[in-house]
Order: structure tokens, then sequence, then C-alpha cells
């Protein structure tokens, strides 16, 4: 299988971990969705230099994909393309950043470092969060939340839609690269010169696959609205597991839970 | 009642793609389209269904295909498109096949219902809950038709039915066909298919009609289907007898 295909295939699994019955993919996806906003706020809202604050963070991500019975390192590799770049996000800030603000033994550890640590973290937490809550509802019904919470209906459809033609684009470019390869086997890639008529390509045949689905669409009732999945009612456990995990992030933000702890250990 | 009336249709400044056809189509009739590549085919299926507009007048129980008809006249008909890939656009076939119903006013309860007793009668119990990128070709086309007969149309158009299917289940996409009480309307160029399937042909060339009649004696006079690039059926060509 080339990595086209395989990128795709990985793309539509995601829909069958959605599909899962573990504890988290049956809580309500409008808790989900806000839990995971919520987590995602206060992660972004430490302070540059506060790596111990942060830290603790951490739980959430854990505690959660072992609630959804996905492996963490499952999350990590479907991840391994946008990673590098969140990780990238801070490299140049020791240099920009020189500020002496905590000492190890001999070593000075400048704010710059420090604010490289929290960025990457930041960034990898979040994007935890992002797929935690992708792998655990499906599109529909995520879509279906965003319209609970008055996102405006086109806004949720064209995520929906995107969501669909990231797949239909994927096998066109696969059908494309392999056409291509077959005739040009001893080349690694594609040559610098197909560029411009490759892509022009790609846009014309996945514009003519999105109208034929567009078609499919209309022929079968659709208005411009989805009647997305009928989503459960809001029971209990998704109401107390939005109030304890909100909770806990309010906690986690306000209150110095690992310096409390140290202490513990220290004194 | 499907009437078409003096019906033209040219994508613009360009020759016409169907030009002046006029044609008739009882209730319960099935009916061949045939013709060689360009004919004009879909794009008369696809003007039926308001997915083009040409010039001329198109009515479907005497309603003619205006945009403000477009709701009521394609809760009628159902179109199975030649490629299965752009017909299933959600995860699962039972997703698919609610989709329609569902847009269509039905309650989750008379939608799921529904699909049942289609997957019943296509004997596709077992496809309900698989995902459609992980089902063969065969099947995908099968799931296709049950999207299009969840929505209970009157009148089922179909665009190449047969393309890309082994013959097992080519025969089951025949069998189907003869199973199915609604009017229908087949593009293919099988025209074995044709001949197993249909009542009467229409044979088109380059946008024109140039003979609507009992498929039997279209589909054995060889003179006129060689003069519109097409060939007599695999079986009725002598070797194949």
């Amino acid at each position: 299988m080339d990595n086209l295909s395989k990128a795709q295939s990985e793309f539509l699994e995601m829909d069958e971990i959605a599909a899962e019955k573990s504890f988290l993919h049956q809580l309500h996806p409008l808790c989900k969705l806000l839990v995971t906003l919520t987590y995602i706020f206060v992660v972004v809202s430490f302070h540059k230099y506060d790596i111990t604050g942060l830290t603790i963070m951490i739980l959430y991500p854990i505690l959660m994909f072992q609630a959804a019975q996905i492996p963490v390192h499952l999350c990590f590799y479907k991840l391994r393309m946008v990673l590098p770049f969140v990780c990238a996000v801070g490299l140049v800030n020791p240099f920009l950043d020189h500020v002496p603000v905590i000492q190890i033994g001999h070593i000075i550890v400048t704010g710059g470092f420090l604010s490289m640590l929290t960025l990457m973290m930041k960034g990898c937490f979040a994007l935890m969060a992002s797929f935690l809550l992708v792998a655990t509802t499906p599109v529909d019904s995520l879509c279906a939340a965003m319209r609970m919470i008055h996102i405006p209906d086109m806004l949720a459809s064209l995520f929906l839609l995107t969501h669909r033609y990231i797949g239909v684009m994927l096998e066109e470019v696969s059908v494309m690269i392999q056409a291509y390869s077959l005739r040009a086997p001893n080349q690694k890639g594609i040559h610098i010169s197909a560029w411009g008529s490759f892509l022009g390509q790609l846009l014309l045949r996945s514009m003519d696959r999105a109208q034929e689905l567009y078609y499919s669409m209309l022929l079968r009732g659709f208005r411009g609205e989805f009647l997305y999945s009928d989503v459960p009612a809001c029971h209990m456990d998704s109401v107390l597991y939005t109030l304890i995990s909100i909770g806990f992030f309010v906690c986690a933000r306000f209150i110095r839970i690992t310096q409390w702890i140290g202490n513990i250990f220290v004194r | 009642m499907i009437e078409y009336k003096n019906v033209s249709f040219s994508y613009d400044a360009q020759p016409p793609v169907v030009e002046d056809i006029s044609f008739v189509i009882h209730k319960g009739e099935t009916i061949g389209l045939i013709g060689a590549n360009g004919a004009g085919k879909t794009t008369i299926m696809k003007l039926m269904l308001g997915l083009l507009s040409g010039e001329g007048q198109i009515t479907i129980d005497g309603l003619p295909v205006t945009k403000q008809n477009l709701s009521q006249i394609r809760q009628k008909i159902g179109f199975v498109l030649q490629d299965s890939d752009n017909q299933m656009f959600m995860p699962t076939v039972y997703e698919d096949m609610i989709f329609g119903p569902r847009n269509y006013g039905m309650t989750k309860e008379e939608a799921e219902k529904r699909v049942d007793e289609v997957l019943k009668q296509l004997g596709l119990q077992n496809l309900k809950h698989r995902y459609n990128h992980k089902i063969s070709s065969g099947e995908k086309r099968m799931a296709a038709i049950a999207t299009i007969l969840a929505m209970q149309p009157e009148v089922i158009l179909m665009d190449e039915p047969s393309t890309a299917l082994d013959p097992v289940n080519r025969r089951t996409v025949i069998h189907t066909i003869q199973s199915l009480s609604q009017t229908k309307l087949i593009a293919s160029h099988d025209l074995d298919l044709i001949l197993d399937t249909c009542e009467r042909v229409i044979l088109l060339s380059q946008g024109k009609i140039v003979a609507d009649g009992d498929c039997e004696t279209i589909l054995r006079d060889k003179k006129l289907l060689e003069e519109n690039r097409m060939e007599l059926p695999l079986c009725l060509q002598s070797r194949h007898c």
C-alpha cells in the first residue's frame, strides 16, 4: 500500500474508532465539546514560565484515553505529521529570551527555554484533547453539538463536508500518483515540471467528484441543512463528567497542585 | 407518466448533446436507453431530475420539471449513479440509506423500519452497519440501489448499473432490477443486461432518438445497431448462442 492509500485508510479509520462503545464514546457530544474547548482554553491560559502548573493538565488526556480504551500511542501515531510543527513553534524562544528563571545546581534555566517547553506542552496537550474528541465522537454528532451551541449551520455543514471531501481528495491524489509512478518508474516523487498540471488535474477531478456527490445529496432531499444523527439525551453521567472535568481544570489553573504536592515531600 | 416534449440541451455554445427529443414513458415500464459514448443517455436522465436544464418540456405525472417542483419530482425519482463511490458519501451503509428518508421528513423509527425492509428485500442485511470504504464494488453497487429504494421512488433511473461488476454481481443486479415493480429507465452499454431487463428500448445517436420500440426487435437489428456504433448483444451473436 502506498503512503497516500495508507493515509486515506487511516483517515477513514477515525470514523470506526469514533463509533466504538466505551464510557467516553457514549457521553453526550455537547458535553465532550464543551469540556475539550474549556481544556484547551485553560491550557493555553497558563503563564509561559508556569511549567509546573501546566504539567498537571496532562492528567486529563491520559485518564480519558484510558476511559475511551484508546491507546495513547495511537494519538501520537495519527498526529505524527502535525506534532513536529507544534514542537517547532517555540524553538527560537531560547535565543530570544535569556532571562535566568531557575537554577538547578550549576545549570541556569533561561526563560526562553522554559517558554519553549511550555509552548510545546500546550500544543501537544491541545492536540491530544482534540484527537480525543474526534476519536470518541462521530463527526455528524460533533456537528450536531456545534449546532446546539448556535454555531451557524453553514459552518457546521462546511465542517462536515470538508471532512467528507478530504477522503475524496485523498482518493483522487492516490489514483493520480499511482498512474504517474507507473509511467515514471525510476523517479522519486513527482517531477517539478509536472506539479502544475498535476495540481490542476487534481482540482478538476476533485471538483467533478464533489459535484457528483453533491448531486447525489440533492437527489436525496438535501436542502443545505444536514439532519444530523439523533443525539441521545444528556444523562447524569455526561453532566457529572462535564462538571468534574471543568472543576478539575479550574482547580488546576488557580490552585498550584504540583507545588502543593511537592511541598509535602520537601517538608 | 413521464413525457419529454421537444427537449434539447447543449453546454454553452457547443453542439447540442440532446436535440429535439420527444418520448413518453408509461407507469411500470422498464426502458433501456442505449447509444454510443456521448450519445446523451446520462444527459437525458439529468434533465429529468432537474440537474441540468434545457429547452422543451419534461413532465412527471403532469408536473413540469421546474425549480419550484424539484423537491416533489426528486422525491418521486431515484437515481443510481454510474459510480457508486459518488453515491455513498456517509460512513456506513445504514447512514447512507437513512439520509434520503430523513431528509424527506420521515422520523428516525420510520426510516429505520424502511431501511430494514429494503435490506431484507435485497438480501443485504449483513451490509447494514458495514463501512462504505470496506465493502466490495459489487456490494457497494447493491447498497447504492438500496439507498435509492429506501426512498420508495416511483421511478428508478440507473446509469450503467453493471459497470465494473463481475459476472455474479452483474447477475445479482439483473435479478434485482427484474424484481423491482417501479418504472425504470436504464442507461447502459451492456445490451445483454438491457435484453434481460427491459421491454422497450430507446436508441440514441448524437443526441437524437434513432429508434424507439420493442427491446428484442431493436437489439436483433444488427444493421441499425452497427450504424449507431453498437453491436448485437453477446447472447444474440451466433458464436455465443
